[in-house]
């Protein structure tokens, strides 16, 4: 195998990475301000990637496009959720919200599965077969695409958080709950925003994930599975930490995939997560395990 | 022994126990071939209810994974029972120090590093997902093409070498499950047990008193992964096929804890009565789409979903804390 295959690997392990690296900044978030491990993420993004197929099919809509107003759906939807089921469980043991939300994916997953089927749904864009090339290196369109659009919608998160003054109070929220509460700051209110925020995340991955993979409803467990093994990897509650490990496991992915087979991809990633938790186990940008 | 066992039961609650234990003890009896392939599917969940609950249930430490000791079991002793005709029972005991060592790898990575709860979960989650597609792609075990175990005439019982009908099935899990609490019982009020105890509901405190809690975390899964081989060796040789993406499949993991959640996590009746409570549900509701001639892959699961949503939201304890005090056969609070 010569240089250029693995020089094109890499790019396009890369360029899925940063899908990969939105999908788990939207765990971290939530994580690291409402401390809530969201057990049904990946479900979420399959609900994303659903109205985009459907979107498309019926009127030829591009993913890329109806980003924006899926991620809004998604907003509502996460802002619902925390507000009326999950904020209760907010002082309840670890292992109870998480089978609120392993309850929650179980019920997306399969009502996918009534709703369209087991069967695989794809879009088809116009660019679908497109590349650039650039001297030994051919990218696809849609991969480079995506990987652009994760780029701007993360480069749009960090400044919100960095910048406003909302970002600025829930970033408060989750320094210091009590501290947040004394100063006069609605909580209740910033947690469910933080959750819309974080199910919005998620939801832009998903429309933007549709052009490059296949769409079933079994892949809610398996990307929340991946969206954790990448936030573990990157350093729990560390947003450069997720993106840094979206771009590692896509990475790793790619070249599983190239080496030995496709199919295997996945087990690379879990070795990772293994190897990380035993030699660093806060994760690569993280301070400390929670 | 079974004034041990009981201790703690009201006489009420040992009538119904007894009325219990004689119903099951008949019902090859009196039940269709159907109806007792329930039975075995319910008492194959009270007994992983059982085997998952020593490790969440008391000592507090939240598998996800399950399948993994389920699978490593059943292909440990169907590979042995296809290759070299080795007996099951001769085959349990090759399971067992595999899924033990199993565990050992999966709690000494989690506990020597601090990883717990939720992230423990995460980790049991990921070994069993490797697991799956590791065995997808393993020659030895026919990777995703299945082992298949030669299917024997019914026409008599070699219990030996686990052939047979269902009743025979039947009788194997129920002495299973039944040993399975005994066991459980045993543990619970052992000083191990207190230990564990004492590790669920609050580890530093715990360890300040003195208690070693990485080795009693590690009893915990290791006793757990133990105890689960048996159900792999017992699903191996019931359904006579084995799949990696079926048998280590995430969903088998949550089949798994759905009981113990749903009747009470850390009693004794909460794995078996939430066994027969959801499996009766979900055949009652399969039996009905099927009438109904509706065909609906995931309503089963949905189903299953909205159970446990209803059993966290309303119920938090389980199902079994509660209808024992409204029985008064209350079983003393852990």
């Amino acid at each position: 195998v010569s240089f250029d295959v693995y020089l094109n690997v890499a790019v396009g392990g890369i360029l899925t990475g940063l899908v990969y690296g939105l999908m788990a900044l939207g765990l971290s978030v939530v994580f690291g301000v409402v401390r809530i491990v969201n057990f049904a993420h990946g479900e979420m993004m399959t609900i994303a990637m659903y109205l985009a197929v459907v979107l498309f099919s019926q009127f030829h809509l591009d993913p890329l496009l109806m980003l924006v107003p899926i991620a809004a759906v998604l907003f509502v939807c996460g802002y619902a959720l925390q507000a009326g089921l999950i904020n209760p469980f907010i002082t309840r043991p670890e292992h109870s919200q998480f089978l609120l939300l392993v309850a929650l994916g179980l019920i997306i997953v399969n009502s996918l599965l009534i709703v369209f089927g087991p069967d695989a749904r794809s879009v088809q864009t116009s660019y679908a077969y497109d590349s650039f090339q650039i001297g030994p290196l051919i990218v696809d369109a849609s991969k480079l695409y995506a990987g652009g659009a994760a780029v701007v919608l993360a480069a749009l998160l960090f400044a919100f958080f960095r910048y406003t003054l909302t970002g600025t109070a829930i970033r408060a929220c989750a320094d210091n709950y009590t501290g947040a509460q004394v100063v006069g700051l609605d909580v209740k209110h910033l947690y469910a925003l933080t959750f819309a925020i974080g199910a919005a995340c998620v939801g832009a991955a998903g429309a933007i994930m549709t052009l490059i993979i296949d769409v079933t409803p079994m892949l809610g467990p398996t990307y929340t599975l991946l969206a954790f093994v990448i936030v573990v990897t990157g350093g729990l509650g560390s947003m450069p930490g997720a993106l840094l490990g979206g771009l590692l496991i896509g990475l790793t992915e790619a070249f599983a995939g190239l080496l030995f087979t496709p199919s295997a991809k996945s087990m690379f990633a879990f070795g990772i997560l293994v190897l990380v938790l035993l030699f660093r186990p806060q994760g690569l940008l993280g301070k400390r395990l929670a | 022994v079974i004034a041990r066992l009981s201790g703690n039961l009201s006489p009420r609650g040992l009538i119904f126990l007894a009325a219990l234990g004689a119903a099951l003890l008949i019902a090859p009896f009196v039940a269709n071939d159907y109806l007792l392939t329930v039975l075995i599917l319910i008492l194959y969940f009270a007994y992983t209810g059982q085997a998952w609950n020593i490790m969440m249930g008391f000592a507090g430490q939240l598998s996800l994974g399950h399948a993994i000791y389920v699978g490593l079991g059943a292909y440990v002793a169907a590979l042995l029972f296809t290759r070299y005709g080795i007996a099951p029972w001769i085959g349990l005991l090759a399971a067992i120090p595999v899924t033990v060592a199993c565990g050992a790898v999966i709690g000494f990575l989690a506990f020597r590093f601090g990883v717990a709860g939720v992230y423990f979960a995460i980790l049991t989650i990921a070994f069993a997902e490797f697991a799956r597609i590791g065995f997808d792609h393993l020659d030895i075990v026919n990777a995703s093409a299945g082992l298949f175990l030669p299917v024997a005439q019914y026409t008599h019982n070699d219990l030996w070498r686990l052939r047979g009908n269902p009743a025979m099935f039947y009788y194997v899990i129920l002495a299973a499950t039944v040993l399975a609490f005994i066991l459980s019982r045993v543990l619970m009020t052992s000083r191990i047990g207190y230990f564990w105890l004492a590790i669920r509901e609050d580890e530093i405190a715990a360890s300040a008193a003195g208690i070693d809690t990485f080795r009693y975390k590690m009893y915990a899964v290791m006793i757990s992964a133990a105890v689960t081989a048996f159900a792999g060796v017992f699903y191996a040789f019931f359904y006579n096929n084995l799949f990696p993406e079926q048998v280590f499949n995430i969903s088998r993991s949550i089949e798994i804890i759905l009981g113990p959640i749903i009747g009470g996590v850390g009693t004794l009746f909460g794995p078996v009565l939430g066994a027969f409570v959801l499996t009766g549900l979900a055949e009652t509701l399969n039996s009905a789409m099927l009438y109904f001639g509706i065909d609906l892959p995931g309503a089963k699961q949905v189903f299953y979903g909205v159970c446990l949503l209803l059993v966290v939201l309303a119920l938090p304890n389980g199902v079994w804390p509660w209808l024992a005090r409204r029985l008064g056969v209350a079983e003393r609070s852990r």
